[in-house]
């Protein structure tokens, strides 16, 4: 999975600065480029299949024939990724990933993130033009999966992987695959369950056109009663098949002694298809089963809602995730020293699967991580993680603990050191010995902590349960007094009518509309600004948190491009363009970072003789000048008295020129742009703190930022922060907490409400209720707000129900109710909840959250 | 009159013709994806039959 984005990262380039960029059609499929702008000549692109299939038009001259592109015959394959996924074919691991395998075909479902848009689909559908070996290729556009059918005697299942990757389309290989059980029917049995439904409610509907219009004198008792007993016979498999789930959920909460909101739903159906089928035996009349089936229709058309808005937005939750499936390990015996090979250069593990300088090459293998154990060697190169807890042997470690501890500024290690999982190696490549098995290691343990399991008896009070555990006693309350009272009046038959009437008008099948109409659109709402929410639950939760806790590396400050201030003698334009051209041979993110800032439009360099000591410094000759730039201390060593006396807020690096000491680039973490203004929003009206791993070198500034009254935490500890969120929840605080990166993972999971934080959306999947796009950190107050009105939402479509269920009561306890009265009037109260949940959601997104595509892109 | 003790068994047959395609629709899998069939309309097939020589002239027809 890292490798696999690893393998796209180098070709992203940002745009002018994130967020500045307004938005860029993308000159292939028109869509706004979001976070991602591909350049190609003078064209933009939002995605590398747009980029792809343009730049495959240009070549074979069909520029204006998009559609006709002959893409075959085209060698996208980039021959050492192929290498990287051969693992893939072990039988084992391949038994487990496909889903129908012979001699001549094999079948394989991939889950492709990169999926969004027209030209992705044409491009992937079009796979057998560009290999043959293909057989079929289709997406699923909402799941983002790719089905590939293709022949495996003549291409292996990690060439298939490899060629995706190459296309631009990694797809998203996790253990979670692995485990995952086949697609399940659940979305076809829910079709059928509405289409039987809509069925029987449409043909009872003719069936009692006469009784609706009063023409019983003219059709005589007897179609009345032929017709209720064709209604009886459509309502039956209702009854039975399309409402199977509200019965299992009401008798599961029954036993369980919760009134959820189903429990007075089975308790309307049950009675009006008892009461209706005494109509129709005794020949009192039609009974309901047009307003019974029609419930039915509408219920499932929420309950389809419901789920459409939850397939878009499941994601994965399984720390295997952040994981690499397979790694580099070295065969016994192979103890020499590997790296030092080709360490600085841009493309490090091209060179290094090409080059001949690779003397250790038939002594790596590639194995999955369940096949590794203590005291394997490994190979861990640029940008991959460490799988588990390990001694570094060789090579100079620069580990970027952000999975782990959330602070960007990676660890520089000497050999000898414990490494632990969720590292991931910067620069050169290391070897490691793994010390504890994969499953044990300290982020595993971390993970396992019962802590880490968000207590599931919250979510069951939700809004909607508690209105109905109140409402149901009500209605069989005042079933049961219309009852007595007109048993007590002497009119028996009126009392059965008035007891069975209440059940079926106060049935609260709107209620049940109002949730998932009004929380769903928030979700998709929120969706369309980069704001995915794991559930509707999560907003009545956020609605609810007092509290804030922050993290503040990725989350108040950008790990991005930040703030970067050069100290010292100003530097000329000719210097800058050097010191540009060094950093761009640098995958070091200060180097990134130094590097975005002094472009400006150059044109790099020629370098020579580049040289990088991993962590700490690189140097290069440019136009016979010797550059070099890195930390105090390394400069230091080479006689270079670097002037670090004061400590300036942020990471420091030094620059010489020929020896000559020209000043330091200060490197801050910059706040995100309108944080303030957001931290002043939240700050009235909530309690606020701040975690961080970092040292307290930012005290001051974030005390500024947050108020006096804001609790600082510094040095912490991923389990400091979990106590932190711990203790403030025994206190009686709701809390929601900010963060990003794996050491927040537990944090996350111990609030209330936990946000993940990611820079690119997509790209990271932590333990979370929540994941923000960077971007829309600043609207957080916004997001609150909007999360609150969409509760006051909901509780308003409960009341509108609520007096639609009056005035229905208001008859039905006289016994007054008429078959014609309850089929307009029923279905009449859901579509008004429906109505209104929705639009209003729609509203309030409107005007509460920022425009999708302005300021939150 | 009567003639309903015709029609309505007739109009219930008819309807059950389109609830059976309706589960036939279902099971095989059509309701499976809503969403990319309604993308993949927009595409054109591709042009096999076209032999590759006529595409490469193309390009020159319209640039000149």
């Amino acid at each position: 999975m890292s490798s696999n984005t690893a393998a796209i990262a180098p070709m992203k380039t940002p745009a002018v600065g994130p967020g500045a960029a307004a938005a860029v059609p993308c000159h292939h499929c028109g869509l706004d480029c979001r976070d991602l702008v591909l350049r190609s000549a003078e064209q933009r692109f939002c995605c590398q299949g747009c980029r792809t299939v343009y730049e495959l038009l240009i070549e074979n001259g069909l520029g204006d024939f998009y559609r006709l592109g002959q893409s075959a015959g085209m060698q996208f394959q980039r021959p050492e990724a192929t290498a990287q996924f051969s693992y893939l074919d072990e039988a084992a691991l391949r038994s487990r990933l496909v889903q129908f395998d012979s001699e001549k075909l094999t079948r394989i479902t991939f889950r492709v993130p990169a999926i969004h848009c027209v030209a992705c689909i044409w491009l992937l559908e079009n796979l057998p033009r560009i290999n043959p070996a293909f057989h079929e290729a289709r997406v699923n556009f909402a799941r983002k999966e790719v089905a590939l059918a293709f022949d495996p005697r003549r291409l292996k299942l990690g060439d298939v992987v490899a060629l995706l990757g190459a296309l631009g389309y990694p797809p998203d290989l996790r253990f979670d695959d692995l485990d995952r059980a086949p697609a399940s029917p659940i979305g076809r049995r829910l079709w059928l369950q509405l289409g039987i439904a809509g069925f029987a409610f449409g043909n009872i509907m003719l069936f009692s056109l006469p009784g609706y219009f009063g023409l019983d004198s003219f059709s005589g008792p007897m179609f009345s009663q032929i017709f209720g007993w064709f209604s009886f016979a459509l309502a039956l498999p209702v009854f039975v098949f399309s409402a199977a789930d509200y019965w299992r959920s009401a008798w599961t909460g029954l036993r369980q002694r919760q009134l959820t909101i189903e429990v007075p739903i089975a308790l309307g159906l049950i009675a009006i298809f008892i009461r209706s089928l005494f109509e129709i035996i005794t020949g009192l009349g039609e009974g309901y089963f047009d307003s019974l089936t029609g419930l039915m229709f509408f219920l499932l058309i929420g309950r389809m809602f419901q789920q459409k808005t939850y397939d878009r937005l499941s994601f994965e939750r399984d720390y295997k995730s952040f994981f690499p499936l397979a790694v580099t390990r070295l065969r016994r015996g192979g103890m020499e020293s590997w790296s030092n090979g080709a360490v600085g250069a841009k493309d490090n593990r091209s060179e290094r699967s090409n080059a001949p300088t690779l003397p250790h090459a038939s002594r790596e293998e590639r194995v999955s991580l369940s096949q590794l154990a203590v005291g394997d060697q490994l190979v861990i190169r640029n940008g991959e993680l460490i799988p588990a807890d390990a001694k570094l042997r060789s090579g100079p470690a620069l580990i970027d603990y952000s999975f782990v501890t959330g602070e960007s500024d990676p660890v520089a290690c000497p050999a000898g050191a414990l490494l632990f999982a969720g590292g991931r190696q910067m620069g050169g490549a290391i070897e490691v010995e793994m010390t504890r098995a994969v499953n044990q290691s300290y982020l595993t343990s971390l993970w396992n902590q019962a802590a880490f399991q968000k207590d599931d008896s919250g979510t069951l009070d939700t809004v909607i349960n508690r209105f109905s555990r109140r409402f149901t006693f009500n209605v069989v309350g005042i079933a049961v007094v219309a009852a007595i009272w007109w048993l007590a009046a002497g009119d028996p038959a009126r009392a059965g009518k008035a007891f069975v009437s209440v059940l079926i008008v106060a049935c609260p099948c709107a209620l049940a509309l109002a949730t998932p109409f009004a929380l769903g659109t928030a979700l998709r709402m929120l969706g369309r600004r980069q704001m995915f929410l794991k559930s509707p639950t999560v907003i009545e939760n956020l609605a609810r948190v007092d509290a804030i806790v922050f993290d503040k590396t990725g989350t108040l400050t950008s790990t991005g491009a930040g703030a970067v201030r050069f100290v010292g003698h100003p530097l000329s334009e000719i210097e800058e363009r050097w010191l540009y051209s060094l950093t761009r041979h640098s995958t070091h993110p200060y180097a990134v970072r130094i590097g975005e800032v002094i472009a400006h439009d150059f044109f790099p360099e020629a370098v020579r003789s580049f040289l990088e000591t991993p962590g700490q410094g690189m140097e290069a000759q440019i136009s016979g000048r010797e550059i070099w730039m890195g930390s105090a201390a390394w400069l230091a060593s080479r006689n270079v008295a670097a002037e670090s006396g004061k400590l300036e807020q942020g990471s420091e690096v030094h620059v010489a020129i020929d020896g000559r000491y020209r000043g330091k680039f200060v490197l801050g973490g910059a706040l995100r742009p309108e944080t303030d203004r957001m931290i002043q929003a939240l700050g009235s009206c909530y309690e606020l703190a701040l975690l961080s791993g970092d040292n307290p070198r930012e005290r001051e500034r974030m005390a500024g930022l947050l108020g006096k009254s804001a609790d600082l935490q510094f040095n912490q500890s991923p389990l400091n922060k979990l106590e932190f969120i711990h203790n403030l929840q025994r206190s009686g605080r709701r809390v929601l907490m900010v963060g990003d990166g794996l050491n927040d993972a537990g944090a996350l999971k111990q609030s209330d409400v936990g946000l993940a934080v990611v820079e690119e959306v997509g790209a990271f999947s932590p333990a979370s209720d929540g994941i923000v796009a960077a971007s829309t950190v600043p609207q957080l107050a916004a997001l609150l707000r909007y999360a609150q009105s969409v509760v006051r939402v909901v509780k308003a479509g409960l009341a509108i129900s609520a007096a639609y269920n009056l005035v229905g009561l208001a008859l039905a306890v006289q016994g007054l109710l008429s078959p014609v009265f309850c089929a307009v009037f029923m279905p009449l109260s859901s579509i008004t909840v429906v109505l209104f949940s929705s639009g209003m959601a729609t509203w309030l997104a409107r005007r509460i959250l920022p425009q999708p595509g302005g300021a939150g892109q | 009159m009567n003639v309903l003790f015709i029609l309505i068994p007739l109009s219930i047959l008819l309807a059950t013709c389109f609830l059976w395609a309706f589960i036939w629709a279902v099971r095989s899998g059509q309701y499976d994806d809503t969403q990319t069939p309604s993308m993949r309309v927009l595409l054109d097939d591709a042009p096999v039959a076209v032999p590759k020589e006529s595409f490469d002239s193309k390009p020159n027809q319209t640039s000149t």
